[in-house]
C-alpha cells in the first residue's frame, strides 16, 4: 500500500543576511490512512516548516528546497506549479492552525466563509457538492450551504443552520476551532495537517477538540500530521510519533513503542523535563545548553553538542537510522551500540 | 501571610455608544489564605477570574466587597505611603517574557528600576543598586556579564530569568507568578521551575502560582485552589486534590488532562 504522504529526505534552507540556515536536514516521514502522526519538538526545530512544506506554503525565496521529495498520493508537490498546488490545497491536504481567531475573517459570517471554501473546492471536484459539472450557480450555492450545515453539525456545533449567519466573534475559542476543522474538512482531504490546534485552548476544550479529531479520522479515513510541542497531547491522540530536533527527526515510531522505550538521548531528555505524577519536587531535569546555530550546524548529529553520550564519531556524519522494533527508528548509533555491548 | 476574605468583584453594567453591556460578576465570594513560605496554586480556565483576582491582590483594582489582608493588614485601609512600601513586598512575574521587558532598556536598568522606585523603602544608592542587580543576575543563573545587554539578545528562558530577577529586586516576601512558564519550551520550563524552587528555599519566598497547566501546578505547589466562573470550586493540599477530588468540576478537569506520558509508555 502506498503512503498518503511520503516525505523523503527533505532539505530546506532559509536564506538570511548571515547566510543560509539549514532548517530542515533530511526529514523523512511516511503517513498512511488512519494514522495520526504527532510531530513534536521545541520552538524552532522545524516541525511547522515540515507541515507547511506539504501544502507548499513556505515562501521561496527566502526558503529554498535543496533536496528531497514530498510525495502526496505519489505526486511530488515540490515539482508542481502554483495553479496545480492551488487545486490541491483544501482538497487533498487540509490545514488547521493554532489560533482559531486570526484564521477566520472577522468581517464575514462563518457561513459565507465555509460556503466560499466549499465552492472553491468544488471548482476542482464538483462531486463534493453532489452535483454534476453543469449545475447552475444558484444550485451550487444551495448545495454548498447544505454541505456547510452538515459539516458544522458533524464537528459538533449545535443548531448549525442558524449559526451560519453568526460572525466569528460570536463563537467561543473551542467553537471557532471546530468551525476551522469543518472548513479544513469540507473539501474532503485525505490528509490533514494540524499545526498546534489546541495550544490556544483550555485543557477541557483541548480534550474535546482532540477527541473530535480522532472521530474525524475514523469517519473519513484520513491521515493526520499533528504538530505540537506537547507530548501529553501526542500521548492522548496519536498513533505514531516523530520527535524533531534542529531540523532532523531523531526518533519515530508507534506511540506505545516510543514512549515505552524512548531511545534517543533527546527524546529521553524531553520526557524527563515533563512534570507528571511520578516526579518529586525539584527532580525535574531541564536540558542544558541551547539549540545549535543552523547557519553553521555541527557536522554529524545536531544533538551531539548537548548529548551526554556523544563521542567523536558522532560529529563525523549524519547519524544513520537504526530500527529498534517494527517501525521504531532511532537516529543514534551510540545508543544501539551501548545496548548490544 | 495573605488572607483573601469573601472578595467579590462586579464590573457594572454600562450604557455605551453601541448599547448596553451587561454587568459581569468576575469574582464571587472568593476566600483563600496563603501561608508563609508555601507555594499556593490557582488553577482556572481562561475567563475564570484568575487575572482579576491577581489584580485585586496587587491592588491594581479594588474589590466590590470583601477584604484582602497582607501580613494582617487590610490593604484597602493603607495610606498611599504605606501601600507603596507594601508593594515592595508583593511582586509579580508575568506570562510572556517577550512582552514584559522593555526592549529599549538594558538588563541593568530593568533590574534596578524597582529599586529606584522603592528607594525610600530600600535606601540603596546608585552603586549599591548596580551591585545588587549583579548579585540578582547571579542568583537567577545568568551572571553579571549580561548586565549591559538588551532583552533581544536573550532567549525566552533567559528573559524569564531577568523577569524573576526584577521581581526579586525590591526584596519581596510574596511573589505572584502569572503563568510564568507557559510561553516556554518544556526543557526550558523545567529549568525555570527548578530555579523557582531553589529561590524559594534560599530566600524563604511565598509563591502565589497561577497556571492552567495542572502538571506544573502539581510539581510546584503545596496547596491549590480551583477557580471556575469567579467562584472557588475546591481548594486543598495538592496531593489530596489530585488523588481524591471532591467536586465534579475538579474531576472533569483532571479527566481532560493529557495522560502521564510515563504511564502510557508502561502500558
Amino acid at each position: 500500500m502506498s503512503a498518503l504522504l511520503d516525505i523523503r529526505d527533505l532539505h530546506l534552507s532559509m536564506h538570511s543576511f548571515e547566510g543560509a540556515a539549514k532548517v530542515l536536514a533530511g526529514v523523512s516521514l511516511s503517513v498512511e490512512k488512519r494514522q495520526i502522526w504527532g510531530l513534536v519538538g521545541e520552538t524552532g526545530c522545524g516541525k511547522s516548516l515540515t507541515g507547511l512544506s506539504v501544502s507548499r506554503l513556505v515562501r521561496t525565496p527566502p526558503a529554498e528546497y535543496t533536496g528531497g521529495q514530498i510525495l502526496l498520493d505519489g505526486t511530488d508537490v515540490l515539482g508542481l506549479s502554483e495553479p496545480q498546488m492551488r487545486a490541491l490545497r483544501g482538497r487533498r491536504v487540509g490545514m488547521i492552525f493554532q489560533d482559531p481567531t486570526t484564521n477566520l475573517n472577522p468581517a464575514f459570517r462563518i457561513g459565507t466563509q465555509l460556503i466560499d471554501v466549499a465552492l472553491a473546492a468544488a471548482r476542482h471536484d464538483p462531486s463534493i457538492l453532489g452535483l454534476d459539472a453543469r449545475a447552475g450557480r444558484r444550485a451550487r450555492k444551495a448545495a454548498a450551504r447544505k454541505l456547510a450545515i452538515n459539516m458544522l453539525t458533524e464537528v459538533g456545533i449545535p443548531a448549525a443552520e442558524s449559526r451560519l449567519d453568526d460572525y466569528p466573534h460570536q463563537f467561543s475559542g473551542g467553537m471557532r476551532q471546530r468551525v476551522l476543522i469543518a472548513m479544513a474538512l469540507i473539501g474532503r482531504p485525505g490528509l490533514l495537517i494540524a499545526d498546534e490546534p489546541t495550544t490556544a485552548l483550555d485543557v477541557s476544550v483541548q480534550a474535546q477538540i482532540l477527541t473530535l479529531l480522532k472521530q474525524m479520522v475514523a469517519a473519513h479515513d484520513m491521515g493526520v500530521v499533528l504538530i505540537t510541542h506537547n507530548l501529553g497531547v501526542v500521548a492522548q491522540t496519536c498513533t505514531h510519533v516523530a520527535v524533531m530536533y534542529a531540523g532532523t527527526i531523531v526518533e519515530k515510531g508507534p506511540i506505545a513503542e516510543v514512549l515505552a522505550d524512548p531511545a534517543h538521548p533527546y527524546t529521553q531528555a524531553l520526557l524527563r523535563a515533563i512534570p507528571d505524577r511520578s516526579v518529586a519536587r525539584g527532580q525535574l531535569q531541564g536540558l542544558a545548553g541551547s539549540v545549535p546555530n543552523l547557519i553553521h550546524p555541527p557536522p554529524g548529529c545536531r544533538f551531539a553538542p548537548r548529548c551526554a553520550l556523544a563521542r567523536p564519531s558522532c560529529l563525523e556524519g549524519p547519524p544513520p537510522l537504526h530500527t529498534r522494533a517494527a517501525g521504531h527508528e532511532v537516529a543514534c548509533p551510540v545508543v544501539e551500540e551501548l545496548q548490544h555491548a | 501571610m495573605l488572607e483573601i476574605e469573601n472578595v467579590s468583584r462586579v464590573f457594572p453594567a454600562r450604557q455605551g455608544m453601541f448599547g448596553k453591556t451587561e454587568g459581569v460578576r468576575a469574582l464571587h465570594e472568593v476566600s483563600l489564605s496563603v501561608r508563609k513560605g508555601e507555594s499556593f496554586g490557582l488553577v482556572g480556565e481562561s475567563g475564570s477570574g484568575k487575572t482579576t483576582l491577581t489584580r485585586q491582590i496587587l491592588r491594581l483594582d479594588t474589590p466590590t466587597s470583601g477584604r484582602i489582608l497582607f501580613e494582617g493588614e487590610d490593604m484597602a485601609r493603607l495610606s498611599p505611603a504605606a501601600l507603596r512600601a507594601l508593594r515592595a513586598k508583593v511582586q509579580i512575574v508575568f506570562q510572556d517574557p517577550y512582552a514584559s521587558l522593555n526592549p529599549r532598556m538594558s538588563v541593568h536598568d530593568i533590574v534596578t528600576e524597582p529599586m529606584l522606585i522603592h528607594r525610600a523603602t530600600l535606601g540603596l544608592n546608585r552603586q549599591q543598586r548596580t551591585d545588587r542587580a549583579a548579585e540578582l543576575l547571579e542568583l537567577v543563573g545568568l551572571g553579571p556579564q549580561h548586565l549591559y545587554r538588551h532583552p533581544h539578545e536573550f532567549s525566552g528562558g533567559q528573559r524569564q530569568r531577568i523577569c524573576i530577577a526584577r521581581a526579586l529586586a525590591p526584596g519581596p516576601s510574596l511573589v505572584l507568578l502569572d503563568e510564568p512558564t507557559s510561553a516556554l519550551d518544556v526543557s526550558v520550563q523545567a529549568q525555570v521551575l527548578n530555579l523557582l524552587i531553589e529561590l524559594q528555599q534560599r530566600l524563604g519566598l511565598t509563591y502565589f502560582f497561577i497556571s492552567h497547566d495542572l502538571g506544573v501546578i502539581r510539581y510546584i505547589c503545596d496547596r491549590v485552589a480551583l477557580i471556575y466562573r469567579g467562584e472557588i470550586k475546591e481548594q486543598g493540599e495538592t496531593q489530596r486534590l489530585f488523588d481524591a477530588p471532591d467536586s465534579d468540576y475538579t474531576r472533569s478537569l483532571l479527566a481532560a488532562m493529557p495522560p502521564d506520558i510515563r504511564r502510557v509508555g508502561r502500558q
